[in-house]
């Protein structure tokens, strides 16, 4: 097949909804859980270290699916600028779902800390115990996870308006995905009795769509 | 195709309340928007309220001592704790003493807390910091009581002493600190870092993975007690307490026997204020030796933040709120220093002198 896909590869949307929701969740839980002393504050924290492994690790899964199974592309009444910003955009997205979970790991291995996942897994150290470091990235994590956030927004209301005002196919690449053109342009069922492969042929042919069978 | 040029006004005011609703709420995770909530900055101003600004120092018990040493554990702790520091066998140790308040240039003839701070790690890669007083309790009980106890007891630049106008109504709305107040009036302040009982103030949770019980430590001296006179305090040297223990280090070790109390059915286990009156079931769970001692600029305790819900497995915090706001400040007092960088401590002040000398 030299055309390419409409869609995004069902993994790549699958792992792509799986982190928006872990993503959402996690800068959720970061702003709350340095806004307070209450008793929440152990509790979101202990959330907090192994979402963002979890959002790491999953990102490294997901970027080289994303570069092997490719991206449909852009619908072509886009301007080039807007083609540029749309780019531009997923590749700091990317940059993000690395970077923030990473400057955390790093953060809390300037400043001493043991990198306890949970209460039976600790990550080593990938920086040296350095407070001047320390304090660099640890400003760093939130001003980049902010910046994040403005930027997931920006996201979700270009998705939105592709889906909502555009309808130009591309928030659908992300979601259900284009319908199979399929059974439209199949041929109608030619019924020839000699045919001896009509069994086998038969079978691959879907049966006529029922009228209200529009799924 | 989108020739047509004319927005529609439904799906753009969708986009635009589901924006709205993100950043709302976001902004009321964060606590810029809604209710009270009392942040770690709260209570680091709190303490630079009452002890005065210090930037690069920790914003209480600024005054601090490192000490390198080990636990030998003996492998009772093990009969409430799976965590691997009860386990038999010897493991690194390093702390730091320190005395309470903001000055890091304090003098030590105050009766205020004597402190040992310490991170036991085992081979495994876990870690079990603490923080603990030489008091068994701990004047309040919440966080918003701290706040308030630290704008109550500001001294008075006059008299050294809080002003009796504003501790009169504090103490009539906190009763709760009265059992404290009594307690340090009454006990031996002791008169050296090695002869103090440490406490865990706050009570945790033990578990054996079948078993849990809720739990105070306490760190007993070998090392008799002896107390400071608290009639002639203000005569004391100011580093007095840091010059002791740099010169009993030089000549032997000190020791300590880590007890582990286990709350009876009637403890109040979610207050630091209670103490744990009559008979507890004690384990000795090992012996802590602190073989040296160094200033904090040539130590490794500085640059630590010794937060006590940092916890081996087998060890979990309790319903006590203490332990999450003592958590939270002390990181946040930790990225405050960490962004300003760290000064002189006066028992690096002390050496670099006699060194000239």
């Amino acid at each position: 097949m030299t055309n390419p896909p409409l869609d995004f590869h069902p993994a790549l949307r699958v792992v792509h909804w799986l982190m928006a929701v872990m993503v959402l969740a996690m800068l959720f839980i970061g702003v709350g859980m340095v806004s307070t002393t209450g008793p929440l504050y152990p509790v979101l924290l202990a959330l907090h270290r192994p979402v963002g492994i979890a959002i790491l690790v999953l990102v490294l899964i997901r970027l080289p699916l994303r570069l092997a199974t490719g991206a449909p592309p852009l619908p072509d009444d886009l301007s080039p600028l807007e083609k540029r910003i749309a780019k531009g955009s997923h590749g700091l997205l990317y940059l993000a779902m690395i970077g923030v979970p990473l400057i955390g790991w790093a953060m809390l291995s300037a400043g001493g800390y043991p990198v306890q996942v949970t209460k039976a897994l600790i990550l080593p150290p990938i920086m040296p115990h350095d407070l001047t470091l320390y304090a660099f990235l640890r400003e760093a994590h939130t001003i980049i996870a902010l910046l994040f956030f403005a930027l997931i927004l920006a996201h979700i209301s270009a998705a939105l308006m592709h889906g909502l005002i555009r309808r130009d196919g591309v928030f659908r690449s992300m979601t259900t995905g284009h319908r199979r053109a399929a059974p439209a342009i199949e041929p109608e069922p030619v019924i020839e009795t000699e045919d001896v492969d009509a069994g086998e042929a038969s079978a691959s042919i879907p049966p006529p769509p029922e009228p209200s069978d529009l799924r | 195709m989108s020739s047509d040029n004319r927005v529609p006004l439904g799906p753009v005011a969708l986009i635009g309340a589901i924006v709205l609703i993100l950043i709302a709420g976001f902004a009321w995770a964060a606590g810029w928007i809604g209710g009270q909530r009392i942040s770690g900055g709260d209570i680091t101003a709190a303490l630079d309220y009452n002890g005065g600004s210090h930037p690069g120092y920790r914003r209480a018990h600024a005054k601090g001592l490192c000490f390198a040493g080990t636990f030998a554990a003996n492998g009772a702790g093990a009969q409430l704790s799976l965590a691997s520091a009860f386990r038999s066998g010897s493991y690194p140790v390093i702390g730091r003493f320190s005395v309470g308040g903001g000055n890091p240039l304090a003098t030590d003839g105050r009766n205020v807390f004597h402190s040992m701070a310490l991170i036991l790690t085992t081979p495994d890669g876990q870690q079990w910091r603490m923080a603990m007083d030489h008091t068994p309790i701990f004047p309040v009980a919440d966080v918003a009581s701290f706040v308030a106890l630290q704008r109550a007891t500001k001294p008075d630049p006059k008299t050294g002493k809080p002003d009796p106008a504003v501790m009169k109504p504090f103490l009539s709305a906190h009763p709760e600190v009265e059992a404290f107040q009594d307690y340090t009036a009454r006990a031996v302040l002791p008169n050296s870092f090695a002869n103090a009982t440490y406490y865990s103030i706050n009570a945790f949770r033990f578990s054996t993975g079948d078993a849990a019980s809720l739990v105070r430590w306490q760190f007993d001296p070998e090392t008799p007690l002896a107390g400071l006179n608290k009639a002639h305090l203000d005569q004391l040297p100011r580093d007095y307490l840091f010059r002791e223990m740099i010169a009993r280090t030089a000549k032997a070790p000190s020791r300590w026997h880590l007890q582990l109390v286990v709350a009876n059915p009637g403890d109040v286990t979610d207050r630091a204020t209670m103490a744990w009156a009559g008979p507890h079931r004690m384990v000795d769970a090992g012996t802590l030796t602190v073989t040296s001692v160094s200033p904090e600029e040539t130590g490794a305790c500085r640059d630590l933040n010794f937060d006590p819900t940092i916890l081996p497995r087998g060890i979990g915090i309790s319903d006590d709120p203490l332990l999450a706001a003592r958590s939270k400040t002390y990181s946040s007092s930790f990225t405050r220093r960490a962004r300003e960088g760290a000064g002189p401590s006066a028992a690096g002040q002390d050496m670099a002198k006699e060194r000239g000398q």
